[in-house]
């Protein structure tokens, strides 16, 4: 099996594995970081989603042979200390219940910040439209998606 | 892992006890004492109080919390009540999941919305024991009567001499002191931490990504494994071909046992892989292999059949359908569902010749350990469960297939092992919610009054699928209440508040037309039947109706009912899980089509513990309940699942959901849960609101279907 060089959170890692291995189980078997969850395995849910550079994807249906040199960034690695706006932001408006879906539901929204860093509720909306959460806490996701902005233009 | 740790490294010591244990039901004798020889590092040193929680030198207070956490809060919620009979400092309480252990905890499950209720009282006393002692110890050492002390963030206070000492330090010293028979309980009125809506204790380590959930348990030497289930219900193993899937890189092994081939590998991709060469053949059981269709067909027939079994009766409904000015008769019909939550059955087994290690996401872990007893012939004190979080539960995890999956594969291969099952084996895995078809009937006099009650539920694989003790019953003086049920191979299970989850959307669906039939407004008609079970009730009468009444009128008030203009509103009640819920539904018309814009939900479950929490679960229970109503079905084809994936079973997303009002009674009542009694009231009130907007009477889930139509 080949060798693939991966930059995953500032890191270089090496992996050997079969080019079709998702990125999704690249993380969490290989690399320990468990924080990226498979939700679906067919890129409906958004539970494994991850930025590559920069832009959010599913892991789950991106082979790791198509990584290439991009970088990789994992809920682990969004925030050297977890203080990324939205993962405060997560903690002030109480989002959670289950959790599971939260990492993807954070590094979707992440990636949407970045490149909309002033958004309407209306395009939060549709910015996550890809991710489900069973327990429904779409209402504070959203409230938690427009804090961090606001976090961020301070 | 971390109970283990604690007992290793902690200082624990035995609290002296008078009169040996002195609350119902409440495990105090637990913690044997363990004299050491050595006192640790000052910072592990701690004096554990009772099963839940113990007093670090260092005045850090752990609390553990024993049930298993899938999201209701429960972790954040336990805790919080210790804390606040024991004055402690919040910022210096720390939480740990407990590990299955039925010698400190009662009632060591998720599920029934049972927790608070169950544990209210032993917590509060718990935490308010530990305070007692703690205070005694300073009192001992200052010389004073312990009435002249107070407590407040971790200390305990002297005023009259200006002297206070943290709990850290005077631990040791509260575990020689007595504990009398009774201790004193807080005045609901002083309450500092229950009912502040405190953050949920995990949420640093979910939004950082730690591996807290079963799914994400390793352990070094373990190997990974998916099954190949039968395809379809009612059918087994012909044949298997193996030979492909066995010569594929990383498999250790292929094993069948049961009606199951499992896959055994060094990693779960590898495992997945492999897994899709395998050629299995089913052949039937030599049992029918049902189809949607069929159960169409076996519902209408209990409905039609003669008999059914009978669930409550009162008076006389022949008469009072024979006497009737009006009659007024509809069938409502549920869909099986999944329950789907976001992370995927699994779960660790290590079966070795001393013990069996079990890891993973119950919501019964006490059952998880005497079925896998039963199951390898091995004494339950030789088998051990760790809970990790659950990725959500909404019932499924109450039973343990998976578990016992992963613990006979495990002694099969001798390995330490993880099984996962992939969403596809979620869904087409069985354990759903039973589809159920209802018939109701009312009978009304000339002047609108409902004198005859009729309902008949017909389920496949639903057991009782009624009710029979709720509203209505009690109001309506000939009332029958029968149900029938088919015995079907699809598995079924209990589904996030089991039977109502649907039952009450069809009668209060149902209610609503009867309201329409008589002539009255639907709120009206619903408090004039209470009023009518408070004046002159049949039978018993098993709901609090002053409660429901509080609920109705207070959230008919908030929404404004029947005042608004442009809106369509739906109305609906119910009491469950010892909670009362009413809700209203607002649809307005946007382009021709009706979006249900807004949800009041107004409820009584006693004080709140977390105002956060509860808000959570209210609006979260809205969202389920609507989405499934709204969007999901799983149908058959010969036994066959026919969704597989959520590209075809459809779940509600974020730009569905409707704004939700939030309203809590906070009643003095003993507290009650709240994981499930807002469900059930959301189908009714949107499906009233949907039909004052459309005209559309919505007989069966998903609406979307007669929506769109």
């Amino acid at each position: 099996m080949p060798v693939y060089k991966l930059m995953v959170n500032g890191k270089e890692r090496k992996v050997d594995v079969a080019e079709d291995t998702p990125l999704l189980w690249v993380l969490r078997d290989h690399l320990g970081l468990p924080g990226t969850k498979f939700g679906c395995g067919m890129g409906q849910c958004g539970a494994c989603t991850i930025h590559l550079n920069g832009s959010a994807v599913k892991s789950c249906l991106l082979p790791v042979s198509a990584v290439g040199t991009s970088k990789v960034t994992t809920i682990e690695g969004l925030s050297a200390k977890g203080d990324h706006p939205l993962q405060q932001a997560w903690d002030e408006e109480d989002v959670p219940q289950c959790g599971y879906c939260q990492a993807g539901q954070i590094m979707t929204a992440a990636a949407f910040l970045a490149k909309t860093p002033n958004p309407t509720e209306q395009q939060v909306m549709d910015a996550m439209h890809g991710n489900i959460c069973r327990c429904g806490a779409y209402h504070r996701i959203r409230q938690g998606v427009l804090a961090a902005a606001r976090k961020k233009k301070k | 892992m971390d109970a283990k740790k604690d007992s290793r490294r902690s200082f624990i010591r035995n609290v002296a006890m008078a009169g040996g244990g002195l609350m119902i039901g409440f495990r105090w004798d637990t913690v044997k004492a363990k004299m050491p020889s050595v006192i640790h590092a000052a910072d592990d040193a701690a004096v554990t109080f009772n099963s839940y929680l113990k007093v670090g030198t260092d005045g850090i207070v752990t609390i553990w919390s024993p049930n298993p956490e899938l999201g209701q809060n429960i972790m954040t919620s336990f805790a919080q009540i210790v804390a606040e009979e024991l004055d402690a400092d919040w910022k210096k309480v720390k939480v740990l999941q407990a590990p299955l252990d039925t010698k400190r905890f009662d009632r060591q499950l998720t599920g029934g919305s049972g927790a608070i209720p169950h544990s209210w009282m032993r917590l509060r006393k718990a935490g308010a024991s530990a305070r007692h002692l703690l205070v005694a110890a300073a009192a001992k050492r200052w010389g004073v009567p312990a009435s002249e002390c107070t407590t407040d963030l971790n200390k305990v206070f002297h005023k009259a001499s200006n002297r206070s000492l943290d709990y850290g330090a005077l631990a040791e010293e509260a575990a020689g002191m007595t504990l009398p028979s009774e201790v004193k309980l807080k005045d609901k009125k002083d309450f500092k931490l229950i009912g502040r809506p405190l953050r949920n204790v995990a949420n640093k380590d979910i939004v950082t990504g730690k591996g807290i959930y079963g799914i994400d348990f390793v352990r070094e030497g373990m190997v990974f494994a998916m099954i190949q289930r039968p395809t379809a219900f009612g059918t087994k193993i012909n044949s298997v071909n193996d030979a492909k899937a066995r010569s594929m890189p990383g498999i250790i092994d292929v094993v069948r046992f049961k009606n199951y081939v499992a896959v055994v590998g060094r990693s779960t991709w590898e495992v997945m892989k492999a897994r899709k060469e395998l050629v299995v053949e089913y052949e039937s059981e030599g049992i029918a292999l049902e189809s949607t269709s069929d159960h169409d067909r076996l519902q209408k027939n209990m409905l039609d059949a003669e008999k059914a079994t009978v669930r409550r009766k009162n008076g006389d409904v022949d008469a009072a359908f024979a006497a009737a000015a009006k009659v007024v008769k509809a069938e409502y019909q549920s869909p099986f569902v999944v329950h789907s939550p976001m992370e995927p059955m699994n779960f660790f087994a290590d079966v070795r010749p001393d013990g069996v290690e079990l890891v993973g996401p119950t919501q019964t872990p006490g059952s998880a350990r005497s079925q896998v007893a039963k199951l390898l012939g091995v004494p339950e004190d030789k088998i051990t469960v760790q809970l990790t979080r659950l990725g959500g539960g909404f019932g499924r995890r109450l039973r343990n297939d998976y578990a016992l999956e992963a613990a006979e594969l495990s002694s099969i291969i001798k390995k330490p092992v993880k099984l996962i099952w992939t969403r596809e084996d979620d869904m087409t895995g069985g354990i759903y919610r039973p589809s159920v078809r209802y018939r109701f009937e009312a009978a009304l006099d000339a002047q609108g009054n409902m004198i005859g009650y009729k309902l008949r539920g017909a389920g496949i694989n639903a057991d009782n699928s009624t009710r029979e003790d709720n509203f209505p019953s009690g109001a309506v003086e000939n009332l029958l209440i029968e149900s029938a049920d088919h015995k079907s191979p699809i598995t079924t299970g209990a589904w996030r508040a089991p039977t109502t989850n649907f039952l009450a959307y069809a009668e209060q669906a149902f209610l609503d037309e009867v309201a329409a039939a008589a002539g009255k407004d639907p709120v009206q008609f619903r408090l004039e039947l209470l009023d009518k079970a408070r004046k002159k009730p049949t039978g018993a009468v098993k709901y609090n109706i002053d409660r429901m009444e509080g609920v109705i009128k207070t959230v008919a008030e908030r929404s404004g009912w029947g005042k608004k203009k442009g809106v369509f509103q739906g109305f609906s009640v119910y009491f469950s899980h010892a909670t009362y819920v009413a809700q209203v539904c607002e649809v307005v018309m946007k382009a021709g089509k009706p979006v249900v814009q807004k949800v009041y939900v107004v409820s009584d479950c006693g004080p709140i513990i977390n105002e956060s929490g509860a808000r959570q679960q209210v609006m979260g229970a809205i969202v389920d309940g609507m989405g499934h109503a709204m969007y999901t079905r799983l149908s058959f084809r010969e036994g066959r699942p026919q969704q597989t994936n959520f590209h075809q079973y459809r779940l509600i997303r974020m730009k569905e959901i409707p704004e939700v009002d939030v309203h809590f009674m906070n009643t003095d009542y003993e507290p009650t849960g709240l994981g499930e009694p807002a469900l059930p009231p959301t189908g009714g009130a949107v499906a009233n609101a949907l039909f004052n907007a459309t005209g559309k009477r919505l007989y069966k889930q998903p609406f979307i279907n007669a929506l769109e139509s």
